[in-house]
């Protein structure tokens, strides 16, 4: 690492936040997917489907 | 949503965008793009962090504080990118009712507000060193809160409805008003500011940046924007799928009463 | 035009007779105005230094409050879906709606501000012109609370989200209204602001009466 001179707390504070934010972010999404993904995958095991394949909500 | 299920035209007969607009087709082809656009924001993303810390000049003015505008300036690009996102599909949904263009701006929401609150603690932080004080009343930091506080309204409105598909034709008419009004809060936040401060304080945007700072801003531009672009696909999906297994689900309750 | 002012006349009757809340606002609006110099200290230059941005702020927050009675009652007993069937255009019986939610919200609270000014040490030149602007102004908050209403009228309860939505838009008008009083600073930029007030509240007309239809009908259906 280079030196980042006198401010560098408040440098690598601001990429700690962005770092940790768009991580959030990015864990929550997913997250999200996979839980909708195997919920749906769950109702189809049960045989509860909807009225067609193509046909949206 | 269940009333227009039955005129939904099979997407056979539609035309080119229309069939990448239906979410069938939609969850079909964006699952192409889920790795090859990862790959990309994560070689941009590297290519960036690299430039911005180990390949640029710390500014003569600024010093290294600098290097904390290669995150600030595109997140709050995308704050503002995210708002459009969300206005256009607003179109979309008012227009012609397009059940995608719901999802897409119910899933930009949440995504516009974190990169907005990104855009202002980078700010903040970057405030400290250079204006000494993490929050300063400029026309600039202030009408991103402002925006904040509308992506927060807009998701706080999301989550109250019941019915979705009502709900974002109605939440489409107020991004569409908060569309009008940004530019209006904008201007006269920014007056505001120039009426009770003399204009001595460092801005954000320097005279002209070198070449040497513009490489990783930009770097980072085009990082953040695909990250985007990855984060809202990933989002429409899960929509998607979420209200496949409401209607599932709702499908199957009827049946269950049918059959008593 | 009978059916516009029909409108006009059964919000009002509606608004002023027994259980009605214009009185209510009226009381909010000097109480929030006068509870603000507990807070602040009795001092009498600074209370009058702050009076107008006190008075536009309780302004703001009464109407806030007020504005719940403009859609949801008519909801909740179908008279909305009477309007939509009605001969007169949907924007057309909203914008005679506006008025008789100005004339029965805003309309007393501006009366009552000559209290407020003097409670809060306000003088007479100063207390004229906070008059003509919540003149000028309330139109574009109730306008603002128009669409807010609109927008969380199927919402069952909507009274808190409502002013979440608002309070961001009414920014400018705020600060144009509270502008438009201050002295000194950059000579010309009071009138500046008021000419800008009143166009937003002008603009705010243009566009409301469209916005706020479609936001009834795209809950309604």
């Amino acid at each position: 690492m280079i030196d980042i001179g006198q401010h560098a707390e408040y440098i690598i504070g601001a990429y700690a936040i962005t770092g940790l934010l768009v991580g959030a972010l990015i864990i929550w999404i997913n997250r999200d997917y996979a839980t909708q993904e195997k919920r749906l995958k769950d109702l189809e095991a049960k045989g509860i489907r909807r009225r067609s394949d193509e046909k949206k909500v | 949503m269940a009333q227009n299920a039955s005129s939904e035209p099979t997407p056979q007969d539609l035309g080119f965008f229309s069939r990448l607009a239906h979410p069938g087709y939609f969850l079909q082809w964006s699952a192409y793009w889920l790795k090859p656009l990862a790959i990309l924001v994560c070689a941009l993303l590297a290519i960036g962090l690299f430039y911005a810390f180990y390949n640029s000049p710390a500014d003569y003015q600024q010093g290294d504080t600098v290097r904390i505008l290669y995150i600030h300036a595109p997140a709050a690009w995308l704050s503002q990118f995210s708002y459009a996102v969300m206005a256009v599909a607003s179109i979309g949904s008012l227009v012609w009712r397009h059940p995608l263009a719901d999802v897409s701006a119910k899933a930009a929401a949440p995504i516009g507000a974190t990169f907005t609150a990104i855009a202002l603690a980078t700010g903040a932080l970057w405030g400290r060193p250079t204006w000494g004080t993490f929050w300063e009343w400029d026309g600039r930091m202030t009408s991103t809160l402002v925006m904040l506080f509308i992506y927060l309204g807009i998701i706080a409105l999301w989550r109250t409805f019941e019915d979705q598909a009502r709900a974002g034709r109605i939440i489409a008419v107020i991004t569409l008003v908060g569309a009008i009004n940004v530019p209006i809060i904008k201007f006269s936040v920014e007056w505001w500011n120039t009426l009770h401060q003399p204009a001595s304080v460092f801005r954000l945007d320097g005279p002209t940046m070198p070449m040497s700072m513009l490489i990783p801003l930009f770097v980072m531009f085009f990082a953040f924007s695909f990250l985007f672009l990855l984060l809202h696909f990933i989002s429409m999906r899960a929509e998607i799928l979420r209200r496949r297994i409401r209607s599932a689900e709702r499908r199957n309750a009827q049946r269950l009463r049918s059959q008593g | 035009m009978r059916a516009f002012l029909a409108v006009i006349k059964r919000d009002l009757k509606l608004a002023t007779r027994i259980g009605g809340d214009a009185l209510t606002v009226v009381l909010f609006f000097l109480m929030v105005g006068a509870i603000m110099p507990f807070a602040i200290g009795p001092d009498k230059e600074l209370l009058s230094q702050l009076a107008p941005a006190i008075i536009w702020i309780s302004a703001l927050l009464s109407l806030l409050l007020a504005l719940d009675r403009l859609f949801r009652n008519d909801h909740e007993d179908g008279s909305l879906i009477a309007m939509r069937q009605a001969g007169l255009p949907l924007e057309l019986i909203i914008f005679a709606k506006l008025i008789a939610h100005w004339l029965t919200s805003a309309l007393p609270l501006i009366l009552a501000t000559p209290l407020l000014a003097i409670l809060l040490n306000l003088d007479f030149a100063q207390s004229i012109k906070v008059i003509l602007t919540l003149l000028i102004g309330t139109p574009a908050l109730v306008c603002f609370g128009a669409i807010g209403a609109a927008v969380t009228v199927t919402i069952k309860r909507g009274g808190l989200i409502a002013p979440i939505l608002i309070l961001p838009l009414s920014i400018p008008t705020l600060i144009f209204g509270v502008s438009a009083l201050s002295t000194g600073a950059i000579s010309g930029a009071s009138y500046a602001a008021f000419l800008f007030l009143a166009a937003i509240t002008l603009l705010s007309l243009v566009f409301t009466p469209f916005a706020t239809a479609l936001a009834l009908k795209m809950g309604a259906d």
